[in-house]
C-alpha cells in the first residue's frame, strides 16, 4: 500500500469524525487533526482504532500521542505496515 | 422571586408517534404503540411485548452527524430528538457548528430512570471481562453516565444555566419539569428545556420482567397488553421514548413574542417513607394524597377547578388505590371526579419518560380541547367501577378544558404531580 492509498483511506475514517467538512476537503498532510478538523480531542482514541483495524496494525499509545496532523498518521501507518 | 412559568415548546418521541401532530392523532384515535419483541420472546421473557418509538434509528440519522451517532445510545437519540424539538417548536434555532454563542439564561433538567443499560450491556461489560478495555473506545462514559442526555443535549443547543439530569425512577420525567420550573420561578433561568428519556434495551427490561411487575398475559395480542384501570390488568409494559418541554418564564416569552401552550401553575414533590402501606416499590397513599393537594394549594387553585386527570395508572394492583386516592385528595365522590385517563394505556410505560411523555400528553389535550380515551378497559376493574363514567374509552371532545393534573408515582416511594393551564390570553 503506497503513501497516497494510506492517505486515502486516512481521510475515510477521519471524515466520520471531522466537523469541519471544508476544512476536510482541502486538507494536506499539514492539517492539524484537532485543530483544523475539529475533531473532539476525546475521539482520537477511536481514530486510533480505526487505523489499527483498517491497516491491521497496533498502535502503542506513545506513538498514537505524536500523531498531530495528517501528515503524522501517514507516516506512523506507513511504518508499521 | 416568584415568577409565572409558561410552556413555549415540547417535543416527543414516543412508541405510538414521534413528533406533536403524530403523537396527538395517535392519542385521539387510542392508537397503540405496543409491539412484539422477537428478541424478548427469544431470551424467554416473561413479557415479550414492549413500547418501542417507530423508525426511531432512521429519525436519528436525519438529526445527527454521523460522528455524534456513535456515541448515542437509544436514550440519548430519543431525548436529543425531543430536546431539539422542543427547542425549534419554541422558535429558537438549532446552532450550527463553529457558531460560538452560549445561551447562559437557558439550562436544562433532563432525566433518566435507569439509564444506557444498552451500553453497558452490549459493550462495557463484554468487552471489560474479555479484557478488552484497551479497544472499547472513547464513547462508553458519556453514554452510561447518568447526565449522559443532558449533557449530550447542552453540547447541541449551547445551554449556558443549569445543566443536570434527576433520577427518582417513574416520576423521572415529571419531576423533571417540577425542577426546571422551580428555576425560572426563583429567577435562576429564563428557559429550561425539562423532561425525561428511557431507552429501548431488553437489558432495561429484564429486572422488571424477573420481578413479575410486567404483563405477560397479553403477549399474543400486544395492542391490548397495557391495560391500566382493567379487571385483567395483571402488569405494566415497558416502554421507551422521550419528551422535553420548553418551560419559559411568562416574562421572557411574552417579551419575544412566543406562542405560549399552557402555564404551569405548580407542582409538588414529596416520599411516603417506605411507611404506611409504602415500599422500595408500593406507593404510600398518605403520601401520594398529599403530593396531589400540595400540587393544587401550589397551583393556587381549588380543587374543582380541576377538568380532567392524567394519572400514573400503569396496570398494576395500584390503580384502584390510585384512584381511590385522586378522589379522596380532590375531594370528590364518584360521580364528580373529573375525567381520569391513562396515556400509559397507549404507549406503556415509559419508566423515567413516562412522567414527561405524559405532560405533553396532557397539554396536547388543552392545546387540542380534547381528552384521549384510556383504551384497554372496557373491562372496568370492579373496584374502579364506581368511577367507570368518568374514565373516557373513546377521546371526549373538551373545548372547555381547562386545567388538568398530572401525577407520577415511583419505586422509592417518591411522588409528583403537576398542574397545567391552559394559556389563554
Amino acid at each position: 500500500m503506497d503513501q497516497s492509498e494510506i492517505r486515502a483511506k486516512i481521510f475515510e475514517i477521519i471524515g466520520v469524525y471531522a466537523k469541519d467538512k471544508d476544512a476536510l476537503a482541502s486538507a494536506t498532510d499539514d492539517t492539524n487533526i484537532l485543530q483544523d478538523l475539529k475533531v473532539n480531542s476525546a475521539r482520537l482514541v477511536d481514530v486510533i482504532l480505526d487505523f489499527e483495524d483498517a491497516f491491521d496494525i497496533e498502535v502503542e499509545d506513545e506513538d498514537a500521542d505524536n500523531v498531530n496532523t495528517i501528515g503524522d498518521a501517514v507516516s506512523l501507518i506507513a511504518a508499521k505496515i | 422571586m416568584n415568577r409565572r412559568v409558561v410552556i413555549t415548546g415540547m417535543g416527543v418521541v414516543a412508541p405510538n408517534g414521534n413528533g406533536l401532530e403524530a403523537y396527538e392523532a395517535a392519542l385521539r384515535a387510542g392508537v397503540s404503540g405496543i409491539r412484539h419483541i422477537p428478541l424478548l420472546q427469544e431470551l424467554k421473557f416473561g413479557c415479550t411485548v414492549a413500547g418501542v418509538p417507530p423508525d426511531a434509528g432512521a429519525l436519528a440519522g436525519t438529526y445527527f452527524d454521523e460522528d455524534d451517532l456513535l456515541a448515542m445510545n437509544s436514550n440519548q437519540r430519543f431525548g436529543c430528538i425531543a430536546a431539539v424539538d422542543a427547542w425549534t417548536d419554541a422558535g429558537f434555532e438549532r446552532p450550527e457548528h463553529g457558531d460560538d454563542h452560549v445561551y447562559w439564561e437557558a439550562g436544562a433538567v433532563i432525566g433518566t430512570g435507569v439509564g444506557g443499560l444498552d451500553t453497558a450491556g452490549e459493550k462495557l461489560v463484554p468487552m471489560t471481562d474479555a479484557g478488552r478495555v484497551r479497544r472499547m473506545g472513547s464513547t462508553i462514559v458519556e453514554q452510561i453516565m447518568g447526565s449522559g442526555v443532558s449533557a449530550r443535549v447542552s453540547g447541541m443547543l449551547a445551554l449556558g444555566n443549569q445543566v443536570t439530569s434527576n433520577s427518582s425512577a417513574c416520576s423521572t420525567g415529571a419531576e423533571a419539569i417540577v425542577g426546571g420550573y422551580e428555576r425560572i420561578k426563583n429567577g435562576l433561568a429564563d428557559r429550561m428545556l425539562c423532561g425525561g428519556s428511557e431507552g429501548s434495551s431488553h437489558y432495561i427490561w429484564a429486572g422488571f420482567d424477573a420481578m413479575r411487575v410486567l404483563a405477560r398475559k397479553f403477549n399474543d395480542e400486544p395492542e391490548k397488553a397495557s391495560r391500566p384501570l382493567s379487571a385483567t390488568a395483571a402488569g405494566f409494559i415497558p416502554g421507551s421514548g422521550a419528551a422535553i418541554l420548553h418551560l419559559e418564564s411568562l416574562e421572557n416569552a411574552e417579551q419575544r413574542g412566543a406562542r405560549i401552550y399552557a402555564e404551569l401553575l405548580g407542582g409538588s414533590l414529596n416520599c411516603g417513607g417506605h411507611r404506611q402501606g409504602g415500599s422500595m416499590t408500593a406507593p404510600n397513599q398518605t403520601s401520594v394524597r398529599r403530593c396531589i393537594r400540595e400540587a393544587v394549594a401550589n397551583a393556587g387553585i381549588a380543587s374543582d377547578e380541576i377538568d380532567a386527570i392524567n394519572g400514573h395508572l400503569t396496570a398494576t394492583v395500584a390503580d384502584p388505590r390510585e384512584v381511590a386516592s385522586w378522589a379522596a385528595a380532590l375531594e370528590c365522590t364518584p360521580e364528580t371526579l373529573p375525567l381520569i385517563t391513562s396515556t400509559k394505556s397507549m404507549i406503556g410505560h415509559g419508566l423515567g419518560a413516562a412522567g414527561a411523555m405524559e405532560s405533553v400528553a396532557c397539554l396536547l389535550m388543552l392545546q387540542g380541547g380534547f381528552v384521549h380515551p384510556s383504551i384497554n378497559c372496557e373491562d372496568v376493574h370492579p373496584e374502579i367501577e364506581p368511577y367507570a363514567a368518568s374514565i373516557p374509552q373513546q377521546v371526549v371532545e373538551t373545548p372547555e378544558l381547562r386545567t388538568i393534573i398530572k401525577a407520577g408515582f415511583g419505586f422509592g416511594d417518591v411522588n409528583v404531580c403537576v398542574v397545567f393551564r391552559k394559556w389563554s390570553d
